[in-house]
């Protein structure tokens, strides 16, 4: 039976299990709108393209699995580029479909023409026209291939009109995906093992740099393993969170710009550092002329062209974190490590025993106290989605993850406006988790039009806005740097809590400390959505803070003020 | 100058992939060459890029990271061969004709035109050695220049095939070679 390209677009996404796509309707796109409303496939209406690609990603994120967005040609596809850049450099599996005017009009400039796979080529890991009905199926297969295998990331199929118009059979044996042959290059030499090996059992100050890789390997239970049996401690990268309990004892917590201070003195005065699935960003070195000067390294990363991109190592190991931890394993010799742990403790004594939640109540709501009431009420079992800014940072610090996959935060491109959106899309990869958006008053503002598609979906999100009236985290840069010259980042913002009534929602102010922990339960209890506008302290800055630039052990720590840098991590 | 050798699927688009990718990397490409391979699928690259080491190992790594690049090697530190052609057009009237034959016959060139003030010269070689030859030829007067940008091969046994394709019993073996 022939199928039009349409139908077996929607045909093929159903075979790959796809249950739920983000996107946004036009004439390119159309006869694929048609098709999708005779699918099993659930269609989620998003209010901007941006949104339907954080949406992907979110989803795809939460679960593991490959998220998938659809817009129209022009500026539909053209809005994607925001939510596939960050795809990119979060190495999230995101397929993005677009549609495309007919072939006989390509390059003719016709309305909503634009030349989406070349606008696209450096900010996804592939992209591709389709024009022919026949390569529909195989494409598509071929895209969910790429996008969630080797280092994950964004793939965009552009498929003109004509081909989803035209007919012919569909057949799964010949439209299987038919990837070029590739060169199959040796991960290592075995010298290259041995040596790391050789790194790894003579190591006095041992220190694992752990990184996004080992969740997208699924290297969970052999990386704590690892650690056990080597007795390294752990810090983690921002997008590493989750992939090794925040509540073990050998979890340092987060490394680099506003990682804890510990945690960056601890990497500065390592004798190894052993960093499994990370990319040495400049957030977490900061000045790589006196990065761990003292620290030999060894690097577990799967992409090799991030070997010795940033960082020179001394055993570098490519492949895929879980099996190379696999192979190490059998070959780590347990150590004691009494002095090296202690010294640690030693750094995080002086920050630990000035609790924040043990301060009297001096009638300020400072943000940290609003991100530490909500992972103590939702039990550390929440999936947070923040965007970015201070309270990214304060949420990175104060709520503590001990699941995989239950922090979803753009780390590498920094997208504002990235939460609300991807929090819808973790909601539907996981319908049952408690899904919180922590996000600032700037970036709230900027994808806040999609609380029409939570209130269309009827699903449940919870929103906590952590409402400082500054571009926090640019006003800090200007207090620290540009002497307190505030210019633009003063903002206006709508009485969030009215404007959730607008939109269906229940909304709520905050603004007193005794109100967080009572507020937040009662979102919880509610079948509905609720969002909560939190009034912080207005100019209050996130600590420590490593200068862009700056070497990572010289720190800007928070002044003589009765806040400090940490939080009790046992609930 | 690094010189890197790399095997792309034959299809639209690649050739900008693989421009676009040196660019985002800030590498400076000197020549590039394509040309098609024995199967009419694989095209076979040669790349010279304004880079150390480092950055010629990021180019590589990166190519292949790239769904149409099968294969890409870093060639620089190998024994290697390297090969430019170029087509020059020079001021060639009776009185000079004599002279700029001698110089043809010395660098191995060939005169493939003739018209009354002018001659075409084909040349191939090592870059230095058609460097030189302009250097030569300058004084004459060069009224034009086409030079095809470098193909490299690694010397003997080291052989860079494109992957999925291993060479037929015999062919292109020779003594030493070691697939």
């Amino acid at each position: 039976m022939k199928l039009t390209g349409a139908e077996i677009l929607c045909e093929t996404l159903e075979h790959l299990g796809v249950r739920h796509l983000f996107g946004y309707p036009g004439g390119a796109i159309l006869p694929v709108y048609d098709a999708l409303g005779k699918s099993k496939l659930h269609h989620v209406l998003v209010r901007h393209e941006q949104g339907a690609t954080h949406m992907a990603d979110g989803y795809a994120r939460a679960s593991g699995g490959v998220g998938v967005a659809m817009a129209t040609s022009g500026p539909g596809a053209t809005n994607m580029v925001t939510g596939i850049a960050t795809a990119m450099l979060d190495s999230s599996p995101v397929v993005c479909i677009t549609g495309q005017v007919s072939s006989k009009l390509l390059g003719s400039d016709a309305f909503q023409e634009i030349d989406i796979t070349g606008i696209t080529m450096p900010i996804t890991k592939h992209n591709v026209v389709v024009s022919r009905v026949e390569d529909i199926a195989r494409t598509v297969r071929e895209a969910f291939v790429i996008a969630n295998s080797g280092r994950p990331g964004p793939v965009l199929v552009d498929i003109t009109k004509d081909a989803q118009q035209a007919s012919c059979d569909l057949n799964w044996d010949t439209c299987a995906p038919k990837l070029p042959v590739k060169r199959q290059r040796v991960s290592y030499e075995k010298a290259e093992f041995d040596r790391a090996v050789e790194l790894l059992n003579s190591a006095k100050r041992p220190l694992i740099l752990a990184g996004h890789g080992i969740m997208v390997s699924g290297a969970m239970r052999v990386f704590e393993q690892f650690v056990r049996t080597g007795n390294f401690p752990v810090a983690m990268t921002l997008l590493g969170i989750g992939c090794f309990p925040a509540n073990d004892p050998m979890n340092l917590g987060m490394m680099g710009m506003h990682g804890e201070a510990w945690v960056n003195h601890a990497i500065q005065e390592a004798d190894l550092l052993i960093a499994v699935g990370m990319r040495f960003d400049d957030r977490v070195t900061g000045d790589l002329r006196t990065y761990a000067r003292d620290a030999r390294k060894i690097h577990i990363e799967i992409d090799r062209s991030e070997i010795n991109k940033n960082v020179k190592v001394d055993s570098a190991l490519v492949g895929d974190a879980r099996e190379v931890l696999e192979q190490l394993l059998p070959a780590i010799q347990h150590r004691e490590r009494g002095d090296w742990l202690a010294h640690i403790r030693e750094l995080k004594g002086d920050s630990a025993v000035r609790d924040i939640q043990g301060l009297p109540d001096n009638g300020h709501l400072y943000a940290a106290h609003v991100i530490n009431d909500l992972w103590k009420e939702t039990r550390g079992e929440a999936i947070v989605v923040t965007d970015v800014g201070q309270h990214q940072m304060w949420e990175a610090q104060y709520y503590h993850h001990n699941q995989p996959r239950s922090l979803v935060t753009s780390g590498g491109l920094g997208t504002m406006g990235f939460a609300l959106p991807a929090a819808i899309g973790a909601k539907f990869a996981k319908p049952d988790a408690d899904v919180w958006v922590v996000v600032g008053d700037g970036g709230f503002q900027m994808t806040m039009c999609e609380l029409a598609t939570i209130a269309q979906e009827k699903i449940k999100v919870n929103i906590a806005i952590i409402n400082n009236g500054f571009l926090g985290m640019v006003r800090q840069w200007q207090e620290f740097f540009y002497d307190k010259r505030y210019v633009a980042t003063p903002l206006v913002a709508p009485d969030f809590a009215a404007l959730a009534n607008a939109f269906g929602i229940r909304g709520e102010r905050i603004t007193s400390r005794a109100d967080v922990t009572p507020t937040i339960r009662s979102a919880r209890e509610s079948n509905e959505s609720v969002l909560i506008d939190f009034r912080v302290e207005q100019e209050d800055s996130v600590y420590p803070m490593v200068p862009a630039g700056g070497s990572l052990h010289e720190m800007i720590r928070r002044p003589n003020s009765p806040l400090v840098e940490t939080a009790a991590t046992e609930l | 100058m690094q010189t890197l050798v790399a095997y792309v699927e034959n299809k639209p688009g690649v050739l900008n992939r693989v421009s676009s990718l040196a660019r985002r990397l800030a590498i400076n490409i000197d020549s590039l060459t394509v040309g098609p391979t024995d199967n009419e699928e694989i095209a076979r690259m040669t790349i010279v890029a304004h880079t150390d080491e480092r950055g010629a190992h990021r180019l590589e790594a990166s190519l292949e990271k790239l769904v149409d690049v099968l294969l890409a090697e870093n060639v620089s530190e190998r024994p290697l061969l390297e090969r430019d052609l170029a087509l020059i057009k020079v001021t060639a009237d009776q009185k000079t004709r004599p002279h700029l034959m001698e110089l043809i016959k010395v660098f191995r060139a060939r005169v493939i035109d003739v018209a009354p003030e002018s001659l075409i010269l084909e040349v191939s070689g090592t870059v230095d050695k058609i460097d030189g030859l302009l250097e030569v030829l300058r004084p004459f007067g060069v009224l034009e220049m086409a030079r095809s940008g470098r193909i490299a091969m690694t010397r003997g046994g080291d052989l860079l095939r494109p992957p999925g394709a291993p060479p037929k019993n015999g062919e292109l073996e020779t003594a030493g070679s070691k697939a």
